[in-house]
Formats: C-alpha cells, sequence, structure tokens
C-alpha cells in the first residue's frame, strides 16, 4: 500500500514539474513588449509556412512577442481559429480569401489586385482587418505534363472543356467545394473531370501523381519551382476564375497596433513574386530550413 | 541526419516537450479514473458487460474525428490542446479500466475468503489485498496504454497540434525524409523509456512477483 | 451534431465512387490484407517460439516495440520512400498488427495446461498431432482474442490511408475536414466505430464457431 502511494505521489510531481513550464500555453503570455503579442498562424503548405515565419521574424525584429501555431490546415479550419482568438494573424491570399468569404462568389469583373482588395475590405469578419497587399502573387493553377498538353493541344483552362471528361485531376481535398476550385471551373468554364483525386494541396503527393501519370491535371500554386523542373505546362486563365492573389496579412484588430502595422507592411513592400518564388524553391528543393530562409529574405532587404 | 538535428534542435526540442505533455496528462489522468471505474464494475456485476461494452465502441471511434469533434462538444478553442487530451483520456480510460476489472476479477477468490476471515473490511480489502495482486495486470495494461497515447498523439499533426507528429506533416509536405525519420525514431524512445520506466516502477512496488 | 451527410441517400449509393458503401469496401480492404499478412508473419513465430520457449524475450517484447512506432508517422515514412500506393499502407497497417497477434500465439501456446499435453503424449500422439490436434486448439480462445484486439485497432487506424491520398473511411475525416463539413466528419467517426463492432461481432461468431467448446471460451 505505501509502495503504491509512494508510486503515485512520484508520478504526480512528475507531472506537477512538467507543469511549470508549460509549452503547451494556450494564451499568449501578457507582455510588456511595446508591440504586444501576436500568435502567428498557417496553413498547410510551405509556403504559409514561410510568410508565417518571415512575418513572425520581422515582428520579432520590432519587439512583437510572437507565438508560433503553423501548419494547421486549409483555410476552412484556420479561419475558424482566427475567429476563436486561437490565433490572430496570419498571411493570405487576397483573391482566395475573397472567394471564400463570398457565398455568391466573387462579384463579376472583380479581377485586379485593387479592385480584389476593395471587395474583400467589405466581407471581412467581424474584428478582423487586413493590412497592405504586396505585390507578390501565388495563384492556383490548373497544370497538366508536357506531354498531355501536346497530344490535346491544351493552352488555356478553356481547351480542357472538351477533354476534361476522359481526364483525371488531383489536388488538395478542399479544391472540390471552392469556388476558385472544381465548383467555379464547372460554372464558369464548363470543365468537369472524369475523377478528382484528393491529394495534398500543391503538395508532393499532388506533383509525384502529375509526374507518374496517375492524374493528368494538378491543381498546383503557380510560384511551385517544380512546375519549370519537371516541364510542366501551366494552363492560361482568361476568365479570370482565379482573379488576384496577392499576399496579404489578416489580422486581428484587437491585435494589431503601430508597430505591427509598421513591421508587416515594410515585408510586403519588398516581396516580390520573383523572390518568393526564389525562397520557396530554397525550402522545396534545397530543403533549407524555414527559419534560415525566412531571416535570409528580412536581411537581404533591410528588415531585421 | 544529424546535421538535421543540430540545425533545428530548437523545434525538435520543443516537439518532444509539447509530446511527452499531451501523452503523459493523458494518462495519469485516465488512470485515476480507471481505478474507481474498474472497480465499480467489478464491484457491481451487472455493470461489467455495459461498460466494457462502451468502452470497446470508445476506442473505435477514429482519434483524428475525436480532436475535430470535442471543441464542438466541449466549446473549447479550435487549436487546444485540451482537445488532444480529454481525447486521449477517453482513450486511455477505454484500454484501462477494462484491463483494472479483469485483474481484480482475476484475484483468487481463495485470497479473497482467507482476507475476509483475518478481519479485513472491503475497502481496506481492495487497497491491501486485491489492487496489489491485481497491479501486474494493471500495469501491463498501463504499459500499452502509454505506449499507444504516444503513438497516437502524432495524428493531432494533422490539424497543427501533435508534437512530434509535427516532423512528420513538415517533413511530408517537402518530401524530405530527415524530419520523418527523426520524428519516427523519437517517438519510439519516448515510447521505449516510458516503457521501461513503468517497468522498473512495476518491480519495485510489487517484489512478491519476482520470487516467482 | 450534424447527421446530414450521415443521412443523405446519395452517399450511399454503390455506384457513385467515393461514396460511403465503396469507402467500406476499399477500408476492409486494408483491414483484411493487413491482417492476413501479419497473421501469416506472426502466428508461425508466435506458435513457434510458445511451443518451444525459445526466444520468448522477442515474443514479449516485440509486442510492446512494434506498438510503439506511430502509424501516421510510419506511413508518411514509407511514402516518401515507396511513393503513393498500396504498398505503404499495408507494411504500416501490417506493422501495427504483428504484435498483437505475436503476443497472443505466444501467450496461447505457452499458457496451456500442460497436463493434457503429457496425457496426449502419454495416450501415443506424435509430436505433429499433439501439436494440431492439442495444443493449437487449446490456445486457439487467446489467440482468437488477440485477433480480434488487433481487428478492432486496424479498423480504427486503418483511417490514415486517407492522408496519404488513398481510400477507406478516413477520406470522410480528411475531406470533411478539408472542406470544414463537420456532418462529414461525423459520419466517418460513426461509421469507423459501427464497422469496428461488426467486425468484432463477426469475429466473436467465429471464434465460436471454431472454439472447441470443451474449453473455456474467453
Amino acid at each position: 500500500m505505501k509502495r503504491i502511494v509512494a508510486a503515485v505521489a512520484m508520478a504526480l510531481t512528475l507531472t506537477a514539474c512538467g507543469a511549470d513550464s508549460d509549452p503547451l500555453a494556450d494564451e499568449p503570455a501578457a507582455s510588456g513588449a511595446a508591440g504586444g503579442s501576436v500568435t502567428v498562424g498557417s496553413a498547410n503548405f510551405p509556403e504559409s509556412q514561410l510568410l508565417a515565419e518571415i512575418y513572425s521574424q520581422a515582428l520579432e525584429a520590432k519587439g512583437v512577442t510572437v507565438t508560433r501555431k503553423f501548419n494547421i490546415g486549409a483555410r476552412e479550419v484556420y479561419l475558424k481559429a482566427l475567429q476563436d482568438g486561437s490565433i490572430s494573424l496570419l498571411p493570405e491570399y487576397n483573391g482566395a480569401l475573397l472567394a471564400a468569404l463570398s457565398p455568391n462568389g466573387v462579384p463579376a469583373g472583380v479581377s485586379s489586385p485593387d479592385a480584389v482588395l476593395a471587395e474583400l475590405k467589405k466581407v471581412l469578419p467581424a474584428g478582423t482587418e487586413v493590412l497592405a497587399q504586396s505585390s507578390a502573387e501565388d495563384k492556383d493553377t490548373l497544370t497538366v505534363s508536357a506531354e498531355t498538353a501536346t497530344k490535346n493541344n491544351l493552352k488555356t483552362i478553356e481547351d480542357l472543356k472538351a477533354v476534361a471528361p476522359t481526364l483525371i485531376a488531383g489536388g488538395g481535398p478542399e479544391f472540390t467545394e471552392r469556388q476558385q476550385g472544381l465548383k467555379g471551373l464547372k460554372e464558369v468554364y464548363g470543365v468537369e473531370f472524369k475523377e478528382y483525386k484528393p491529394l495534398d494541396p500543391g503538395g508532393p503527393l499532388t506533383v509525384n501523381a502529375l509526374k507518374d501519370g496517375d492524374i493528368q491535371v494538378a491543381n498546383l500554386f503557380s510560384t511551385d519551382s517544380s512546375i519549370v523542373t519537371n516541364k510542366f505546362v501551366t494552363l492560361e486563365d482568361p476568365k479570370n476564375l482565379f482573379t488576384s492573389q496577392n499576399v496579404i496579412p489578416l489580422i486581428r484588430t484587437e491585435a494589431n497596433n503601430a508597430t505591427v502595422t509598421g513591421a508587416l507592411d515594410a515585408v510586403s513592400g519588398k516581396l516580390t513574386t520573383e523572390n518568393l518564388t526564389s525562397y520557396l524553391a530554397q525550402v522545396q528543393v534545397d530543403k533549407k530550413d524555414i527559419a534560415v530562409v525566412a531571416k535570409a529574405f528580412l536581411s537581404e532587404n533591410g528588415l531585421s | 541526419m544529424i546535421q538535421y538535428l543540430t540545425n533545428n534542435s530548437e523545434i525538435v526540442w520543443q516537439a518532444l516537450q509539447e509530446h511527452l505533455y499531451l501523452a503523459l496528462v493523458p494518462i495519469l489522468l485516465g488512470f485515476a479514473i480507471s481505478l474507481p471505474l474498474g472497480y465499480l464494475a467489478v464491484r457491481f456485476d451487472w455493470l461489467y458487460h455495459p461498460l466494457i461494452n462502451t468502452f470497446g465502441v470508445l476506442y473505435s471511434i477514429p482519434s483524428l474525428a475525436l480532436f475535430v469533434f470535442l471543441p464542438v462538444i466541449l466549446g473549447t478553442k479550435v487549436l487546444s490542446p485540451i482537445n488532444v487530451v480529454v481525447a486521449l483520456t477517453i482513450y486511455t480510460v477505454a484500454l484501462l479500466a477494462r484491463t483494472v476489472a479483469d485483474g481484480l476479477r482475476a484475484v483468487d477468490p481463495v485470497v479473497v475468503q482467507a482476507a475476509t476471515a483475518m478481519g479485513y473490511r472491503r475497502s481496506r480489502r481492495l487497497i491491501d489485498v486485491e489492487l496489489p495482486i491485481a497491479l501486474p495486470v494493471i500495469l501491463a495494461g498501463l504499459r500499452v496504454a502509454t505506449v499507444s497515447n504516444i503513438s497516437l498523439v502524432s495524428v493531432g499533426s494533422l490539424i497543427g497540434i501533435g508534437g512530434l507528429g509535427q516532423l512528420f506533416t513538415r517533413g511530408f509536405q517537402l518530401f524530405y525524409l530527415e524530419p520523418i525519420l527523426i520524428g519516427v525514431i523519437l517517438s519510439v524512445l519516448l515510447a521505449g523509456i516510458a516503457d521501461l520506466i513503468i517497468v522498473l516502477v512495476q518491480r519495485a512496488i510489487t517484489p512478491w512477483t519476482r520470487a516467482a | 451534431m450534424n447527421f446530414s451527410y450521415l443521412l443523405d441517400p446519395a452517399h450511399w449509393d454503390l455506384a457513385a465512387p467515393g461514396s460511403i458503401p465503396n469507402l467500406i469496401i476499399s477500408h476492409l480492404g486494408y483491414t483484411a490484407l493487413a491482417l492476413l499478412c501479419g497473421a501469416v508473419i506472426a502466428l508461425p513465430v508466435g506458435l513457434w517460439i510458445g511451443h518451444t520457449g525459445k526466444g520468448s524475450f522477442i515474443a514479449i517484447n516485440a509486442g510492446n516495440a512494434g506498438r510503439s512506432l506511430p502509424t501516421l508517422g510510419l506511413l508518411m515514412l514509407m511514402v516518401t520512400l515507396l511513393g503513393l500506393g498500396l504498398l505503404p499502407v499495408l507494411i504500416a497497417l501490417t506493422v501495427l498488427v504483428i504484435p498483437p497477434i505475436l503476443t497472443s500465439s505466444y501467450a496461447g501456446m505457452r499458457n496451456l495446461d500442460h497436463r493434457v499435453v503429457d496425457a496426449a503424449r502419454g495416450m501415443g500422439m506424435r509430436p505433429w498431432q499433439v501439436l494440431a490436434r492439442v495444443e493449437l486448439p487449446m490456445a486457439l480462445p487467446v489467440m482468437l482474442s488477440g485477433f480480434r484486439n488487433a481487428a478492432l485497432q486496424v479498423v480504427a487506424t486503418a483511417t490514415v490511408a486517407a492522408a496519404v491520398g488513398l481510400g477507406g473511411l478516413g477520406r470522410l475525416l480528411i475531406d470533411g475536414l478539408a472542406v470544414n463539413d463537420y456532418s462529414r466528419v461525423l459520419a466517418g467517426a460513426i461509421v469507423v466505430a459501427a464497422l469496428a463492432v461488426l467486425v468484432d461481432l463477426f469475429l466473436a461468431l467465429i471464434q465460436r464457431l471454431i472454439v472447441s467448446p470443451g474449453l473455456k471460451g474467453s
């Protein structure tokens, strides 16, 4: 009996030790730092994590306390986390966010960066706001292998309409329900595939499936270097279904202040599609650590 | 691989800490809850089968589903690690309550009778006689539950919480072997050490079993 | 608790790809294959170790060692090494299944009432006959209980196949999560739990049929 009590006491003490240095502080610690504290989240693909890390380090350089909660999931999931306060900042894409927040789809004729931004500001959830957007864009694409393009004479998404019912497409599972996804493809272009394989959002499963021919059309992201490496062909989007996709910080108003806005606006000013693509390649191809690449971006652009 | 470890020691260390916390707290909570529950299932015979069947069903609910639903049921935030802790506690109880019940049932009735004859009342008999005898079986169940929990925590990485599981998912998104390998190895090591600790504790508190 | 996905008859149409019956079929497929491979590997080894008593260290500890491999991590590892397909899933699930089958076949053989085995030898049975006609049938209850345990684990864990782009009921969980359709996730959880119960009942029935009535089945 005594031994049992001793064992239990030992176990409880060990938990107590663990509880002191609680690595899972749910609420960001009340901070005395001038910039306050921000919890940065990201989606479940490398570029989102890279951008989130760049934001995080830029904020830390200005004295803001940052908690990182990366790799949450698709937009449908992390927007909920933003709304319940689990995270307060994340990198977004203006067009995709607008499409996600507009139950009736993006209004017709809205596709340029400024038009999208103006519409976006009208539909943001209560308590959130967007900061300055950058010129860097990463769009959803429909990409095919070089062979498929030549065989079916594909240059634009419109060309897909005739052959789509014989083709298998693949990408993230969320693509099936999105306006900037299978739903919109059907409504705007009349494109319906034979089958859609839910794999990963612009990730290696999808890239490899396209390479191996398991799928003929892939939803890849435009900054993905594997498109160039594998000589894939990105189909043009003449009707602008995928609109503009400028990188833009989405933040809870309560976490925003002058320091935060200043730091993030500076980052947005320096981000371009070219440098985003090349830094992303360092992560995806060279397998460099995201924190290291983010640091390089900031120091090379005088932001650290 | 060693290079990956040295370059990313902070992330790995944080993942390890988070993983430990998420796996161990449910074990302790689950153990504490299973003891009375298992006892009740033995004390009131009619409770045994319904309880065991309920636990069987609970155990077969996929962990990802539970992680996703608990915020809805408990009202916790979507990313709160409490969801993982509660889910794993449920699994631990589902496993251990049955083990406790079976362990207590397996105590030789002759011994129980002897204890009663010696003057033990029900509660002292439970604590001084039945429980210690059932301990090897219960601790065997604890070992299984611990190892199982350590493995289940990593499923949480599919929703952004998950200790060492984060190493798997990040590595997988880049098709990068090293982090996945390190995550798996560390997870196995963690489970092995936890298992060893329980075995040592068992040796310490049940010396009579060594005589066999 | 939104049951709309579960109750929608369109989702139960066998002809529609990705419908629940099709997912159940692929899910059971992974389960059955894994159990088969696991049994083929673990049963003979466990029985042999239990019968001869040699190498019992392996049998006892392979159990816990195998259980400590995180299935999701193992699966991602296998896909990264072997590419997309059924093989990585099969390997990961078989690894999951081997420990309980190994441990229980060992335990079943080891914990026989040896007086009965002696009696059989005394009756003049040859070693092969003792093994086949006495030891195996007596070990059956424990072995089957381990098998049922393994089956339950695989049914619940085969949901991970969806995380690497394959089918199975995990599809409802992963896709439901990605498109924020809670009713789909709920449907996945309910169907998996129900399937696990059904598989267990089915195996219990088999157990009742093949375990000799003379033995107290577990």
